[in-house]
């Protein structure tokens, strides 16, 4: 299984254009995976619902964006400023909200997400308001005398992401299999008896939160690098709720499952915008079919098929 | 200046009637079902448009009387057939379930009635300021807040004195033991939850007369209505009644001062409260924390 999503991903712009996908499209499925993996980092390895995570993608995004504009024309500089503007963010806000649980706890982050939001809307001088923030783009990186084209080169710029989405994944990986994250698990299945042995619950919650906040910056900046642009509207609740939904669709108990449930997602969309103008509505009835018929998520489904 | 802050104080207040009628509705929701129901400014909007596309043949007055129970109608459909499947699962099922459903009901306004707004006429009697000193307070406006006062007072009444909304009041402690004691929970869940939607689709008419139509507009006025809920105490009535009044008065201040921050200020708002009293202003610790 690990072994076919690593050929699938590694061989993706060789199989993907004959069939009808393009390479920039492969590097959206990567790039909002990772993102629906973090936002899963959270709600189904921890089993707290942050609904408004899509804030620090977004402020990933205008980190990374930021620092290629105004600062330097690193890559890797914005990639590092964007993670920490996302990830800073996160554990501050965190701090906040860790003691409320449920939908108080979703209705928080939420709110929160939003101040993001309003900012990015309104600071137009800085940010570009809601046209969004342009007047920048990815550098090529060099490493002494060789220098590597991501910009011009969507190949290149694809693996480069690939690069960086194995890094985060096996990073998180590494997390969930040590023994904060065997924690973080225990924590989700019984809160109270976590509690009863001691573990100072918040505090896990709050690492947890910031740390997912941390990938999701990370997963921001690379998508402001992938469009060249940082908008607005990343960082809207809407976009949470887009997030949530992928880690949903592919199975928010499964590892892997947040990247099967962006693929699924993100070439719906692409697919159903170029249709019809109408896409609103069949996305929102997406969400309605999941959820009513498929709550356990596509790999949670074929799992249970297997063990039936 | 004195004027211009009476204006934005009286702005301010209206403006948070109108968020208290529209958070009212979603914290009842939210305190029987666990349920927060993102399509809240989807029903918003439909109570409006269904009262703009009857006022043809019933004049403002009948849109206003009929258009909500309507919409209510179709919440109560809603519930029966999407979100009652959902109770007792993760709130993060029904939170998801009615995300899509916002954008079905943004989507179907927007292809019925077009994506261009429409305005809506309102009663000339309505129409008039009632002074010339103090010409922001419109007839209109003064009669949407005393639409909103009597509204809430007749909904306090309702759960204050009547069986169905003691029911309601005592399945928001403890369900289960309401449930045992001989009430059918469904029921009831789906006769609170029409409740909340004929607020929205008030909401949504009254709206509809003083800022137009516009298949997005409920989106917008979403947010302030989870901040007033936050701000009161998730589980408090009355705290939401108070959330909505002061994000409402405080972002009508702010706007004489410092305008572009006038909707900023709830947020601000929201985090000093959770910073100095977690639970909300009207809070009580343990309920749905």
């Amino acid at each position: 299984m690990l072994g076919a999503i690593w050929a699938a991903l590694l061989l993706a712009p060789y199989w993907m254009p004959p069939l009808g996908g393009y390479t920039a499209l492969g590097t959206r499925v990567l790039v909002l995976g990772l993102a629906a993996m973090s936002v899963n980092f959270l709600l189904g390895f921890t089993g707290v619902l942050s609904f408004g995570h899509a804030a620090y993608f977004g402020l990933g995004a205008y980190g990374a964006g930021l620092t290629l504009k105004f600062l330097a024309g690193s890559t890797p500089l914005s990639l590092l400023c964007g993670t920490l503007l996302g990830g800073l963010a996160g554990a501050l806000l965190g701090a906040l909200i860790v003691r409320r649980r449920g939908v108080y706890f979703a209705m928080v982050t939420i709110a929160f997400g939003q101040v993001f939001y309003y900012i990015a809307f309104q600071w137009s001088s800085l940010t570009g308001g809601d046209d969004g923030l342009r007047g920048f783009a990815r550098q090529p990186l060099g490493f002494g005398s060789l220098s590597i084209d991501i910009l011009g080169n969507e190949t290149y710029f694809y693996y480069f992401v690939l690069i960086c989405f194995a890094l985060a994944v096996g990073l998180m990986a590494f997390v969930l299999s040590s023994p904060f994250g065997r924690t973080l698990i225990a924590i989700r299945e019984n809160e109270r008896r976590a509690r009863f042995l001691g573990i100072p619950v918040e505090r896990h919650i709050w690492i947890a939160f910031t740390l997912s906040c941390f990938f999701m910056g990370f997963a921001g900046a690379l998508y402001a690098l992938t469009n060249n642009f940082a908008d607005p509207r990343g960082l809207h609740y809407s976009q949470s709720g887009d997030f949530v939904m992928m880690a949903v669709m592919g199975g928010m108990r499964t590892f892997w499952g947040p990247l099967l449930g962006a693929t699924v997602f993100v070439v719906l969309q692409d697919y159903l915008s170029s249709v019809t103008v109408n896409w609103m509505s069949f996305v929102g009835l997406l969400f309605v079919l999941v959820v009513l018929f498929f709550p356990r998520g596509l790999l949670g489904f074929i799992r249970r098929g297997k063990a039936a | 200046m004195t004027q211009v802050l009476l204006f934005n104080i009286t702005n301010g207040l209206i403006i948070g009637a109108f968020y208290v009628l529209m958070a009212l509705g979603l914290s009842l929701i939210l305190n029987l079902s666990n349920v927060i129901n993102f399509a809240h400014g989807g029903f918003l909007v439909l109570g409006g448009y269904i009262a703009y596309a009857i006022s043809p043949s019933v004049g403002f007055w009948g849109g206003l009387l009929i258009a909500p129970p309507l919409t209510a109608l179709i919440g109560l459909l809603v519930e029966r057939v999407l979100i009652r499947p959902l109770y007792g699962r993760d709130p993060l099922y029904s939170l998801l379930l009615t995300f899509g459903l916002a954008f079905i009901l943004e989507d179907s306004t927007r292809f019925i009635w077009g994506a261009q707004g429409k305005p809506v006429t309102i009663p000339p009697m309505l129409a008039q300021p009632l002074s010339y000193e103090f010409f922001f307070i419109t007839g209109y406006r003064l009669f949407m807040v005393a639409v909103v006062v009597v509204t809430v007072a007749l909904l306090f009444v309702l759960l204050r004195y009547t069986r169905l909304g003691i029911r309601i009041r005592a399945g928001t402690l403890d369900l289960e033991t309401v449930s045992a004691l001989g009430t059918n929970v469904r029921a009831l869940r789906s006769l609170n939850f029409a409740v909340g939607i004929f607020l929205a689709g008030l909401s949504g008419v009254l709206a509809a007369g003083q800022l137009g139509l516009e298949p997005t507009m409920g989106t917008g006025l979403l947010m302030p209505s989870f901040i007033a809920i936050i701000v009161g105490g998730v589980g408090s009535l009355p705290g939401t009644l108070l959330g909505g009044l002061l994000i409402g008065v405080a972002s009508g201040i702010t706007a004489v001062f410092f305008p572009s921050a006038s909707e900023a200020v709830m947020y601000v708002l929201m985090a000093v409260v959770l910073l100095i009293r977690p639970r909300g202003l009207l809070g009580e610790e343990g309920m749905m924390t």
